[in-house]
């Protein structure tokens, strides 16, 4: 749904009469037009799954990262503009760094991500600068806590989730998700999953090659946040299109 | 003896002292004696308390000058509070300490003075830590300090065992102060002890001449 704002969208200090910010709506249209980004909570771990679009064959393989860690604890998946999403990515780690030096321990992640989506939501405040046009998805484990799930959007607000998705096939992301038992299932299952949900969003016929970036943590890796090993990650490739071709093959028998 | 006397003199009132944390099973005791002193020489107050209640399950005891003491722990209990706050729920025994330390540290050239922090909190159940004076942090089982602990440091290592029972660590505990109050000249009056558990906060005060006696006829 677009509307035009017409003279009441030059600022993010200006509200339309209908009640709008326009700026910080336009912010959330430059997500939707990037790449899919997803993250999923499940019993003992969260898994991040980032299609990450290749725009040309001269790239580095595993060059343009989406996914951050953010403190030893908390990995943070991004969806809009790049620049954007790694200056918050350094906001998230200072405001870790800093608590762990006032206090101690690791960051709760509802907190950090509090503090963050203040930050942003600082940006969407003033007409001397623009919002951020990014969102992200953090999620970290605890041995008490345990998984948590937290996404920050440009407008500065922050949720808990069990399973959400940002950028362009998010729509069609969370139908998928929303299929998935994810509070009984555990990391390792969950990886696959997340691999075949990437595969089915991923449009064939608008964008190319891609390359899927996955990350988790949990009991699996003791807490820590760190990229999918290669082997479980071609595992899961291998499964997602496998599932995907399966799908293909029941269509045409269905004719 | 100069040194002493100038020490006094820009130090103010300081409290030589006995301080000690044990942990026993589900929970903690902290407790001190009760005497401030000028110089070593006059006793201005019997009656101190040196255990300062920062939240509702964390207390500190303190030992060097009071006045730091007191400016410190005034601090750390704001910012406690407002951490606490802001979490939406009871902060960390280590929470409470690391906000200590970061005052002793960062002030070390103007303050002389030390804590031991001691609580109970849902993670991880009754914790002890020491913040020493430069800023130094210490996890502990249980830890004894100010200026009376000299004397009782093989008491306390002889006798502490891990997993006591209440009665016996308020025990051990009682014996601890009354015998550094017998020995040092600084430390004196009557002996405070809190027990903190997950249900509440203890406190006991034992009057000097009902502390238990040691061949002091």
């Amino acid at each position: 749904m677009s509307s035009i704002g017409t003279g009441y969208d030059l600022s993010a200090s200006t509200f339309s009469p209908d009640g709008r910010v326009f700026q910080v709506e336009y912010a959330m249209k430059a997500v939707e037009n990037s790449s899919t980004a997803i993250g999923i909570r499940c019993k003992d771990g969260v898994v991040f799954g980032v299609e990450k679009l290749i725009l040309s064959k001269l790239y580095e393989q595993g060059s343009n990262k989406r996914i951050f860690n953010v403190d030893r604890h908390v990995g943070m998946a991004v969806a809009g503009l790049l620049a954007d999403a790694r200056s918050l990515s350094e906001v998230a780690r200072e405001e870790a760094s800093n608590f762990r030096s006032n206090y101690g321990h690791n960051i709760p992640l509802k907190y950090l991500s509090e503090r963050v989506a203040m930050y942003v939501h600082a940006y969407t405040l003033y007409s001397a600068v623009r919002p951020f046009g990014c969102s992200f998805i953090l999620g970290s484990y605890d041995q008490d806590d345990g998984p948590q799930l937290y996404m920050v959007d440009p407008s500065g607000i922050s949720f808990g989730y069990w399973g959400c998705a940002i950028g362009k096939a998010k729509q069609a992301a969370k139908t998928e998700i929303e299929k998935l038992q994810m509070k009984d299932m555990t990391c390792r299952e969950l990886v696959k999953e997340v691999a075949k949900i990437i595969y089915i969003v991923h449009d064939e016929v608008k964008d190319k090659a891609f390359e899927l970036e996955l990350s988790w943590v949990g009991e699996v890796t003791n807490g820590k946040h760190e990229l999918v090993p290669k082997d479980i990650r071609v595992e899961a490739e291998k499964y997602a299109k496998d599932s995907l071709e399966e799908e293909d093959d029941s269509e045409e028998d269905n004719m | 003896m100069e040194r002493h006397f100038m020490d006094s003199q820009t130090k103010g009132v300081s409290t030589g002292t006995t301080i000690l944390a044990v942990t026993f099973n589900g929970g903690v005791i902290i407790g001190s004696d009760s005497r401030a002193s000028i110089g070593g020489y006059y006793v201005s107050s019997k009656t101190i308390n040196k255990l300062i209640q920062v939240h509702d399950r964390i207390f500190c005891c303190i030992a060097g000058s009071l006045a730091d003491a007191q400016a410190v722990t005034k601090a750390a209990k704001f910012q406690i509070s407002f951490h606490s706050i802001q979490m939406e729920s009871p902060p960390l025994v280590k929470a409470a300490a690391s906000v200590l330390k970061e005052l002793c540290y960062n002030n070390k050239e103007e303050l002389q003075a030390g804590f031991i922090t001691a609580g109970w909190d849902r993670k991880k159940g009754p914790q002890v830590y020491t913040v020493a004076l430069g800023g130094m942090l210490l996890s502990q089982p249980f830890t004894i300090g100010g200026s009376g602990s000299t004397y009782i440091y093989g008491y306390a290592d002889a006798k502490y065992k891990p997993d006591m029972s209440k009665e016996e660590c308020l025990q051990f505990a009682t014996n601890a102060l009354a015998l550094a109050m017998g020995r040092d000249n600084v430390s004196g009056g009557v002996a405070h002890l809190v027990v903190i558990t997950e249900e509440g906060v203890e406190h006991i005060v034992i009057p000097g001449d009902k502390l238990p006696k040691f061949h002091d006829e």
